[in-house]
């Protein structure tokens, strides 16, 4: 069998090698990277002794710091030293103004998108996190001793598409090969669900510092299904101590505050927040000034009780969608630094009726899950059996006549999803047509996110309402949509102009990618030639198998062509010849597109003819 | 495509959905893109367009008014995008009424009582019209088929009430 000479001994992965995969927690406060190590998830120490690495960097005139010592000189060097990056990831420059008196960078607008000028120029919150995601990256690989194969990294579950893609082009810019985007509290419930064997519906409570999510899954059997979820990808610990500093402010009477006391403020009230966690009352001198003064618990609590009060009725609702109430709730594990805060146990508690569980570190808990589905999905853990089933937080539609929104894919489905319309022309001739997607609840356009607006360009020209256009909205296992069109009386493949509202275009990322200070030109090439190279080896690996079970799917002059493709696609291979490996990949890909269809629709009888074999 | 052959099952509308479940996670490990991870990008494409149809002919299978549509789709009667508008004089009036019953909710003294009272009458109502769904698609005729036809329509006036009357008992909750 001359195919299995195709995988030269040093090329390409034995069945057995070992992976190297990480989990990474990227947090608006801290951020944490995991992995398996001898069956057991772990976060990594880095240099320092220390998991937790800071979400804050520094931008100096000759240099970039990450982490703890970008932390201490938060106060000094306020203006370029960015905290909580992740609340600006996927927003437009208009989204933040808000935030303008709370920050003591200055945001700018960079084609519509928010970025910060520093002393090193303009960065946008994808370069910003790039270099957190590298930093812990960077500690992995050191600690494993070798370049990372794969990494999950987890987003919130409440995350939009624009959020969504910014965390994948972060990644991409710091040179990781993303396995999957994983959603936090489904990270969460698989550390927990696989360490204590639990099933049932159980809820998952992540209060961070930037955001908060509430997720419903059922677990049974190893399926971790997430059954409704629901949150505010801008709410967190951040906005207690935001409005310790307010009430501060009111007790001071300085209603304005310079970048460097705002920072000495926000220490002094997660200072506050934290003493007041175990103690009653606490004393304090106000920053800049001899003033002393008292806070009680019971004073801090009423200050964030509204803000608590949002996540319960965030809880009502995913209890709702998921056509729930607290009774069928087993479970409810507390996740985020934030839930340490004695008023949100107790009003969790309260509501959901049972005490939280918190036997994991809420730190720690997402990194780990991450850890534990980045070994699976990079393939150490054959034979697995867990299964994560997850949803869509937010409703996706599209504009319609009057700033309306239809809804093409409800909140709650579970992805991937596929879901088409049809549209039709409404002039004689006419041969392009706008799409506007949007995603969120409203009823009005203007009160959703935004998220691209498609042109459909090539429709072939006939009469006014002859051309039927078929647009297929796609939404993969990350939670990101990427969209189709097709006129269906001619097969006409439309060209579709995607412009990202609150995105970077892949034009742009390539740019990005190619001016980043880690890629001198050739590096950026031989990352590429490396990028095909391991496609190469993806393609032949999974024909060879495909070939070994099913090559009597395959006529011999079928089979003859494909063997002939792989062969040429194993020597082209060694070349360095990017764009010749990139040739030879989409030859065998149409060469066996039919095979896989073929063996797809199989495959699909066999899972199912086996079950009913087991159940006679 | 006919959801019924991928998961194996008879086409009917008394469906059994605990079968329809577990063949669903059978599939779902088969195909779910996790399980595709290391293969080639078209592969990898190929699990989230499959798994993407998997969870389409679940979902719509799942959900009588759906799965109702669909047995008369096969059948060759396609309601699931008609525009018409409805005149049976009888049902509209009734239809009326009960809206009209959901306006007076938030001025009541005892809104719960009312919310209570409603959502018994469109409980029942809608069990009556799904059995007769049931009967009427059993029978297999064009004629029954039709008839199925019509009550899809009215039970849609049904499920909407009742999201309706949800969302006005979510915002007294509030």
């Amino acid at each position: 069998m001359a195919l299995l000479q195709i995988a030269e001994p040093g090329q390409s992965a034995a069945p057995h090698q070992h992976k190297l995969a990480a989990g990474i927690d990227l947090g608006t406060t801290n951020s944490l990277v995991a992995t398996v190590r001898s069956g057991e998830a772990k976060t990594l120490l880095n240099k320092e002794g220390m998991d937790m690495l800071p979400s804050i960097v520094r931008y100096t005139s000759d240099s970039v710091i990450v982490g703890n010592a970008a932390k201490l000189a938060a106060v000094d060097d306020a203006e370029n030293t960015i905290l909580s990056v992740k609340r600006l990831m996927g927003k437009g420059y208009s989204e933040t103004l808000a935030l303008n008196d709370k920050v003591p960078y200055q945001l700018v607008d960079q084609q519509g998108l928010v970025a910060i000028n520093t002393v090193q120029g303009v960065k946008n919150p994808v370069e910003i996190s790039a270099e957190i995601l590298a930093t812990l990256a960077n500690t992995a690989s050191e600690t494993l001793g070798g370049e990372l194969n794969g990494v999950v990294i987890t987003v919130p579950a409440y995350f939009d598409d624009s959020q969504r893609q910014a965390t994948k082009d972060a990644a991409k810019l710091a040179g990781l090969n993303v396995l999957r985007l994983l959603n936090e509290p489904t990270a969460a419930a698989l550390a927990y669900g696989l360490d204590s064997g639990q099933e049932g519906v159980i809820a998952v409570y992540d209060l961070g510092g930037g955001t908060f999510d509430i997720s419903i899954l059922r677990l049974r059997r190893g399926v971790f299904e997430v059954l409704s979820t629901g949150g505010n990808s801008a709410l967190g610990g951040d906005d207690f101590d935001h409005a310790i500093v307010n009430h501060l402010q009111q007790l001071t009477g300085h209603s304005s505050l310079s970048h460097q006391a705002m920072r000495q403020y926000l220490t002094l009230a997660r200072d506050i927040k934290e003493q007041l966690t175990d103690s009653d009352s606490l004393s304090f001198i106000l920053p800049g000034s001899d003033k002393s003064a008292t806070l009680t618990r019971s004073e801090v609590e009423q200050l964030m009780a509204p803000l608590v009060k949002k996540t319960i009725r965030a809880c009502r609702q995913v209890l709702r969608d998921a056509s729930l109430t607290t009774a069928d709730i087993v479970k409810v594990v507390m996740v985020g630094g934030s839930t340490r805060v004695p008023l949100v146990r107790s009003e969790v508690a309260e509501f959901f009726a049972t005490e939280p569980l918190t036997s994991i570190d809420p730190d720690k808990v997402v990194a780990i899950g991450a850890a534990i589905q980045a070994n699976v999905l990079v393939g150490n853990k054959a034979d697995t059996d867990t299964l994560l089933l997850d949803v869509i937080p937010l409703s996706l539609g599209l504009e319609t006549m009057g700033g309306l929104t239809e809804k093409i894919i409800p909140r709650n489905t579970v992805i991937p999803v596929a879901r088409a319309q049809e549209f039709t022309t409404f002039k004689d001739g006419q041969t392009a047509m706008a799409l506007h997607v949007v995603q969120g609840e409203r009823e009005l356009v203007d009160d959703c996110r935004s998220l691209a607006r498609f042109e459909l360009r090539g429709i072939p020209p006939m009469s006014a309402g002859g051309a039927h256009i078929r647009v297929t909205f796609q939404v993969d296992a990350d939670g990101l949509l990427s969209v189709t069109a097709q006129e269906k009386s001619t097969g006409v493949q439309a060209n579709i102009q995607v412009k990202p509202s609150y995105g970077l275009s892949d034009d742009q990322v390539a740019t990005m990618l190619k001016n980043s200070m880690q890629y001198a030109r050739q590096d950026m090439q031989l990352r590429l030639l490396r990028e095909q190279q391991v496609e190469a080896e993806r393609v032949l690996e999974a024909v060879s198998q495909a070939l070994k079970a099913d090559a009597a799917l395959l006529g011999p002059t079928e089979l003859a062509a494909i063997r002939a493709a792989l062969a040429n696609l194993a020597t082209v291979k060694q070349s360095e010849d990017t764009a010749a490996i990139k040739a030879a990949i989409e030859h065998t890909n149409t060469l066996t597109d039919d095979f896989a269809a073929r063996r797809m629709d199989q495959s699909i009888r066999t899972a199912l003819t086996g079950h009913n074999v087991d159940e006679v | 495509m006919n959801y019924f052959q991928l998961f194996n099952l008879p086409a009917t509308f008394e469906l059994d959905l605990t079968e329809l479940g577990s063949r669903y996670l059978q599939l779902q490990r088969r195909f779910h893109p996790d399980q595709h991870s290391a293969g080639s990008e078209r592969d990898r494409l190929l699990a989230v367009q499959q798994t993407a149809n998997i969870n389409d002919a679940y979902y719509s299978l799942k959900q009588p008014l759906l799965r109702a549509e669909h047995l008369l789709a096969l059948r060759g009667l396609k309601i699931s995008h008609e525009q018409r508008s409805f005149t049976d004089p009888v049902f509209l009036m009734q239809q009326m009424e009960l809206r009209e019953q959901l306006a007076e909710i938030s001025q009541s003294a005892d809104p719960d009582a009312i919310i209570n009272s409603i959502e018994r009458e469109l409980q029942q109502q809608k069990n009556q019209l799904l059995q007769q769904l049931a009967n009427a698609l059993e029978t297999k005729s064009a004629e029954q088929d039709q008839l199925a036809a019509d009550l899809i329509r009215k039970l849609k006036f049904f499920f909407k009430l009742q999201s309706e009357l949800e969302l006005i008992e979510q915002q007294l909750q509030d």
